[in-house]
């Protein structure tokens, strides 16, 4: 089992947003979060990822063990791909990035600066760093957007790859990845509206 | 946390990085302070400890907000934020950067600065010593606010509101030295309290500004 997440409610800027959220996440499993916009994906991947708090419920998962992408990529403009890189690498004291620049054909770009790319290019590098951070559970916001149907497919048994090797991850995306994948929809968990007592009100 | 320092230096030196912005602050400010005061060699040589920190504490100022803001727009944060990097390494790297980046060119051009101000001859090495203790508290207090504001649109300006009462103590103290070094007096009591100001900050704001980070990335 890579994460197990029980009884799971997240909340964004004081709003209660998903409640009562249950799965299991198994090594060479793959889950695929659907809802429609502002039904919470973001948040429930943010929490998952250790960037926020839950207001309830547990994860159950090493946090050492999530790799996460988020809408942006960050990257540096003013460094090569290379460069950006080459950095994560090192933060997760990883080393390689062939493989990573193999699987996202970055090589002839590898001299480029980061912000001379165009909106594809620069996912692609973005998406390439979680081969470089070596971690089992890949938590993907919206991993395509920008990606054209070829680098989509490449992008697909990228992660078919990394789920041969023993790894799983959680993606929330509108697209068929080609994968086979439980979906889990997040509407059903859509939490009654309720406004949080937040800190600032004990305040006041 | 070696590579961040290496990263963050590159890009402090690449276009756009905004190395040496507070250096050319500084040496504007310390060129109009004559130009005001008009032509009081005596005057001048008298307040020039005092100008030379205000001018060195402006500058710092200058750059602060760009600490955190960078790397909070491209999203970087949150992945430093969930790379096994620990935040407090992170907002430590980021105050050395700022101060080698900022500080460090500071005090390497403040006692060339001390001429146009008439500064007595035996102020120099007092002037370099005040600043190299106190402009890395500079830094590391300027870190902390910035991670205060991190996230905020137009958040520079707050930041300002924020520091400049905390960098209080390290002006009193910094500049203190630098008059007493300058006319020969006894110079422990300030060299003592700059020094201390400088290691407490590097002891706990650290913590604080790991702490601040997290919240505010939530």
């Amino acid at each position: 089992m890579a994460m197990k997440v029980e009884n799971l409610a997240v909340a964004r800027g004081g709003v209660l947003v998903l409640e009562g959220i249950n799965f299991q996440l198994d090594k060479g499993q793959s889950l695929i979060l659907r809802g429609p916009n502002g039904s919470g994906k973001t948040t429930l991947l943010r929490t998952l990822a250790n960037l926020q708090h839950s207001t309830d419920g547990d994860v159950i998962c090493d946090p050492d063990s999530i790799a996460y992408a988020s809408h942006s990529d960050g990257l540096k403009q003013m460094l090569t791909v290379r460069e950006n890189l080459e950095f994560w690498a090192s933060v997760f004291a990883s080393g390689n990035i062939d493989k990573a620049i193999d699987a996202f054909f970055l090589e002839p770009l590898l001299s480029r600066m980061a912000g001379a790319l165009s909106a594809g290019q620069k996912r692609r590098l973005g998406l390439a760093r979680l081969l470089v951070t070596d971690r089992p559970i890949w938590i993907l916001d919206e991993p395509t957007v920008s990606l054209d149907t070829h680098a989509v497919a490449r992008f697909g048994d990228t992660i078919k790859a990394h789920l041969d090797d023993g790894g799983s991850a959680l993606i929330a995306t509108h697209i068929d990845l080609g994968i086979a994948a439980s979906i889990l929809d997040v509407a059903p968990f859509k939490a009654k509206p309720k406004r949080l007592p937040t800190l600032d009100e004990a305040f006041l | 946390m070696i590579a961040l320092l290496i990263r963050d230096l590159k890009l402090a030196i690449r276009a756009g990085g905004g190395f040496g912005l507070g250096l050319a602050f500084f040496l504007i400010v310390c060129t109009l302070v004559p130009f005001s005061v008009g032509p009081r060699s005596q005057l001048l040589s008298s307040i020039a400890p005092g100008i030379l920190w205000l001018g060195a504490l402006l500058a710092c100022l200058l750059s602060l907000d760009r600490i955190f803001a960078l790397d909070y727009e491209d999203g970087s944060l949150d992945l430093l934020a969930t790379a096994p990097l620990p935040m407090e390494g992170v907002v430590s790297i980021k105050a050395l950067t700022h101060w080698l980046t900022t500080g460090l060119p500071l005090v390497v051009a403040a006692p060339a600065l001390g001429i146009l101000l008439n500064l007595p001859a035996e102020g120099y090495l007092w002037l370099f010593l005040s600043l190299f203790l106190g402009t890395p508290a500079l830094s590391v207090i300027g870190t902390f606010g910035a991670a205060l504001t991190v996230g905020l649109k137009r958040g520079g300006l707050l930041l300002s509101i924020l520091v400049l009462p905390l960098y209080v103590p390290t002006l009193i103290f910094g500049a203190e030295l630098a008059r007493r070094g300058t006319q020969g007096m006894d110079v422990q009591t300030p060299l003592l309290m700059l020094t201390g100001i400088t290691f407490a900050t590097f002891a706990l704001l650290p913590f604080a500004s790991s702490a601040v980070i997290r919240i505010n990335l939530r």
